[in-house]
């Protein structure tokens, strides 16, 4: 794996990790209760916790000087390397646990294997990360049995929320040359093998719901490869870099 | 023999050393959690090493959670306690590995927590089953009323290190130190 595949992997992790982050703290004061409002939040500054520790990183083996803020808020669009499926719009809460349900079981499963990756900073950072992934694994996940088992008009949401996000779960499993040479080189995992596990832990959740696994028939990609994001992206970093935008440097 | 180690004045025997360390570990002793004012950092294992060179000092601590917003205060503090001690140059150096654990919390910090009408984290058999999906949770008991019959509002808090529990005897709300 060269330098720039190598950077170019932990800017994917970080990216995805600060973007969904940036998503639920577009919750805060909106959440339907307290407590959720609270739960999102939490999620969220984990998540952007996470994003600090894995850019930075991302700067040190870039080694041309950029830390957390220069990557988080000096790249443009082209240059973010999130999957779509963390970009989307928060929609009703339905569609925010939906998006959150299939992210966090694949996000769960790719920190377990990040802990022995031959990167030890991110082995190190992974050890800290999948504890908390795993409490954000368990929230979801026990939404989305409430709303999908619970009244007619939250099963219906719930369906619907699925439908609309399951198109772009083929991404987090789609390897490139940058995938597979972190595999290659220990640093990360057999993006398709982990694929078979997700299905059985998806499907596990979705009956405990009394829900069927979506067909939708059309799946997406182009996030994490080539800077290919849906146009949710760019208003994300319009508020996320306005700072930064409008005074270059400005520190506090 | 003992004459040639006199001779090296300016090199201090390791039991300097390590006195040294233990006098800025004592300057350190206040220094608290700002969201959990009763804890303070050595109760929650946050110091990794410290070591001193005349008047350099470099304290090294781990983070707890990812998001945590206190470290950068505890920093702050940090820095503040040993330039007031007359160090001139404070180093405070974070390392991850190995990562931070709610069991590194001494039995000291789980009674001040208590006594703080927050919870401590479970520890052994009660935390068993912290990271599997679903079933019932640690067994956490109500450190206002002291019952064991507690239940769980919402595995995320007021801080990024609590949970929301209920009493179900004395009906009471309460923080619980959740595991990591």
């Amino acid at each position: 794996m060269n330098q720039d595949q190598h950077v170019d992997y932990l800017l994917r992790l970080g990216d995805n990790a600060l973007i969904l982050g940036h998503r639920l703290s577009e919750w805060c004061g909106h959440a339907p209760i307290l407590e959720e409002d609270i739960a999102l939040t939490n999620v969220a500054l984990d998540l952007i916790g996470q994003a600090r520790m894995l850019l930075t990183q991302a700067g040190a083996v870039e080694g041309k000087g950029r830390d957390e803020d220069a990557l988080a808020f000096g790249r443009d669009v082209l240059d973010w390397r999130n999957v779509l499926l963390v970009e989307q719009p928060n929609g009703d809460f339905a569609d925010t646990i939906a998006r959150q349900f299939l992210f966090d079981i694949w996000n769960h499963q790719v920190f377990s294997t990040l802990l022995g990756s031959t990167d030890a900073e991110l082995a190190a950072i992974a050890a800290k990360a999948v504890k908390e992934i795993a409490y954000h694994k368990r929230h979801s996940s026990e939404w989305l049995i409430r709303l999908g088992d619970g009244t007619e008009e939250s099963r219906a949401r719930m369906i619907r929320a699925l439908d609309v996000h399951w198109g772009f779960v083929e991404e987090l499993f789609t390897p490139d040359a940058v995938d597979q040479a972190a595999f290659e080189a220990g640093i990360g995992p057999d993006l398709a093998a982990l694929r078979p596990e997700w299905d059985a832990a998806v499907a596990a959740v979705l009956d405990e719901a009394g829900l069927e696994r979506p067909e939708v028939g059309w799946a997406v990609h182009g996030g994490k490869t080539d800077g290919h994001h849906s146009e949710h992206l760019g208003f994300i970093l319009a508020e996320l870099q306005f700072m930064q935008r409008a005074y270059p440097g400005l520190a506090w | 023999m003992g004459q040639t180690v006199h001779n090296l004045g300016s090199i201090e025997p390791p039991n300097g050393a390590a006195a040294e360390a233990a006098r800025v570990r004592r300057l350190l002793q206040d220094v608290t959690d700002p969201e959990i004012p009763v804890l303070t950092i050595g109760d929650l294992g946050l110091i990794r090493d410290i070591a001193v060179q005349g008047d350099f000092v470099t304290v090294t601590i781990t983070p707890t959670y990812s998001g945590c917003p206190a470290m950068l205060t505890i920093e702050i503090d940090i820095r503040d306690r040993l330039l007031r001690a007359g160090f001139t140059e404070v180093r405070v150096e974070t390392v991850l590995a190995p990562a931070w654990t709610t069991d590194w919390l001494s039995e000291d910090g789980r009674r001040k927590l208590r006594d703080y009408g927050i919870a401590p984290p479970a520890k052994g058999a009660d935390a068993a089953g912290k990271a599997a999906l679903f079933g019932e949770g640690p067994k956490v008991a109500c450190p206002l009323c002291g019952a064991a019959d507690t239940e769980r509002v919402s595995e995320f808090g007021s801080t990024a290190c609590k949970a929301l529990y209920r009493c179900r005897s004395c009906a009471e709300m309460f923080d619980y130190f959740k595991c990591i």
